[in-house]
């Protein structure tokens, strides 16, 4: 499988990275080199084989359902670009 | 007392211990190897102030007589580990300024035990890369250069600021961290020891996210004894990350010098591939006659799916890292591009915050993931992953201890020397490396030889879950009837 430049265009914006035009066929052939190399893996036979879903045979640990941290406000906003109290500015989203 | 920093972490600890020299000493010896190395390019932030004040906490308690294992020992710390108060980029533009709140687990713990930081080490940007290439901070120089020549060759990645740090004696010990080999290849680029320990022993609470069911910690040092100090320090269960293991950390050191006598090592006949550098194989079949002449015995092993672990990992490994960078929004830390509206905001944040080898990423993880292709890529990946441990698995049950290999298809290349044309080519030096992480086991690089051009040569041990131990029984064994390797020093 390859992708186009319409798919290329439409990945970037799924993954919310503006990409101008200029670097489209750039990144077109990078990511057909890397869906090329990993072409390979249709000549293994998986029929029957269970995908994995843990790396370590362990069953997932599970917390109580504590509050037990918290009142960190201050830290959260710390680092963040914008921030008016303890919220984060983002340009308007509701017209 | 600039000959402190050719001291090993175990050297250190007894002249600490018999008061022969202060942990002040040894850091400011550390302090200054670092500033005289700054064209390596190892550190991206120097922390002296802190690092002269956890020497002298170190130095009370070691007067008091309650110090703990890793007292006074100066350490790098990959720049991947969240450390409070001090900035942790993972050396992306996108985390600009970024001063964590809080501290890592694994760093926590080595202040725990004692040690005290020297700075923060340069990686590929997220750990994204073989070559520290990728940093938003430039790329490392590797302590290491080819007789005869000035050329600056990488130290290897991702933890290429660890691996160049610890070679070129400005730290005694470094954190790093592997995905697919970014602690081992270093490793073996720089003649340090490197182990990355099995899935779930170390916590990566606290350490910036790449491929989360990937992403294991380690240390890389100068010895096997070293490293096994580290990960002792480094190891233990966290309550905090639900993939850490509750089980008792052994004292890693005692298996230094243990006999392996009895022990199966496999060799697996798939690694060896077509084209290898003759002296790969020659320091294969050195690294496996020092093991029989250490009273193990060598067996032929097969991992039929060897060939595929790296294509596997291209898929599952880039679509894990597009969903943990989605957090990088321009709105709650770091770096912020303005737009006209919210999804401009995010599209041109993240555009201008991340390296081509970031978005090449997270955009092949994003297709991957995407309605309609699912199931042919990232659902056959995880498959196939099942039949790559399975491999391990088979292999391990017919009572072999462990598994010989090359750590890397070739020695140290040049800076901008791969991976420009085609992306491929770079990540064809994770290849055997990569099977490790997939699997979930544990592997450890150590030093072994050098190439014709004088460069340092790795080889690869990988083990049962859980089993440090004889890694590093078996590290040693190689160590001792390789010998030290040590860069001539010309920065």
């Amino acid at each position: 499988m390859s992708v186009d430049a319409a798919t290329v265009r439409r990945i970037a914006h799924l993954a919310r990275i503006a990409v101008s035009e200029g670097e489209v066929p750039h990144l077109q052939g990078e990511l057909n080199a890397m869906l090329a190399f990993v072409e390979q893996l249709s000549e293994v036979d998986v029929e029957g084989v269970e995908p994995m879903t843990s790396v370590t045979p362990m069953q997932m640990k599970k917390r109580q359902d504590l509050v037990n941290d918290g009142e960190i406000a201050d830290d959260i906003v710390a680092n963040a670009p914008a921030t008016e109290g303890h919220f984060f500015l983002v340009p308007k989203v509701v017209e | 007392m600039t000959d402190l920093t050719s001291l090993t972490l175990a050297e250190a600890r007894k002249g600490l211990a018999a008061k022969t020299f202060t942990s002040l000493e040894l850091t400011d010896a550390h302090l200054n190897a670092i500033e005289a190395a700054r064209v390596l390019n190892a550190f991206v932030m120097e922390t002296p102030d802190q690092a002269r004040t956890m020497a002298r906490e170190a130095d009370a308690r070691i007067g008091k007589g309650d110090a703990g294992p890793l007292a006074g020992i100066p350490l790098g710390i990959k720049d991947l580990f969240a450390t409070k108060g001090v900035r942790t980029t993972a050396c992306s533009k996108i985390l600009g300024n970024f001063v964590p709140t809080y501290e890592s687990t694994i760093t926590s713990q080595l202040w725990r035990d004692g040690a005290v930081m020297l700075g923060k080490l340069n990686n590929d940007e997220f750990a994204m890369g073989s070559s520290n290439e990728t940093s938003c901070f430039g790329p490392v120089g590797n302590p290491w250069r080819r007789d005869g020549s000035n050329a600056t060759l990488v130290p290897g990645g991702s933890s290429g600021g660890s691996a160049s740090a610890v070679a070129a004696l400005l730290c005694m010990g470094a954190t790093a961290t592997d995905t697919g080999g970014s602690i081992r290849q270093p490793a073996a680029f720089t003649a340090t020891v490197g182990i990355k320990p099995t899935y779930g022993r170390c916590s990566r609470w606290g350490i910036v996210a790449f491929a989360s069911s990937l992403d294991q910690a380690g240390p890389i040092a100068r010895s096997t004894r070293d490293a096994a100090m580290l990960l002792r320090s480094m190891a233990g269960h966290d309550p905090k990350d639900t993939t850490s293991v509750d089980m008792p950390v052994p004292d890693y050191e005692a298996a230094i010098g243990k006999s392996v006598k009895g022990m199966k090592i496999g060799i697996p006949r798939e690694y060896r591939l077509d084209g290898m550098p003759a002296e790969i194989e020659k320091l294969w079949e050195a690294g496996a006659a020092w093991l029989k002449a250490a009273g193990a015995e060598l067996v032929e092993v097969s991992l039929p799916h060897t060939k595929y672990a790296l294509p596997a990992y291209y898929i599952v490994a880039p679509a894990e890292a597009s969903s943990n960078l989605a957090r990088y929004d321009g709105v709650r830390y770091g770096l912020r591009e303005q737009g006209r509206n919210i999804n401009e905001l995010y599209e041109n944040t993240r555009a201008e915050g991340f390296g081509a080898e970031v978005k090449r990423r997270v955009m092949i993880g994003t297709y991957v993931l995407s309605a309609g292709y699912y199931d042919a890529y990232y659902l056959r990946a995880q498959k196939v992953r099942t039949l790559i441990k399975k491999d391990f698995e088979d292999c391990f049950a017919k009572g072999v201890d462990a598994i010989l290999t090359p750590a890397t298809p070739s020695a140290a290349f040049g800076i901008g020397e791969k991976g420009g044309a085609d992306p491929v080519e770079m990540y064809l030096n994770d290849i055997f490396t990569v099977t490790v992480n997939m699997a979930g086991l544990p592997g450890i690089a150590v030093p072994a030889g050098t190439d014709a051009q004088g460069l340092p040569l790795g080889l690869q041990l990988i083990g049962r879950p859980f089993d440090e131990d004889t890694l590093f029984s078996l590290g040693e064994v190689i160590e001792q009837a390789a010998g030290r390797f040590t860069p001539a020093k010309w920065w």
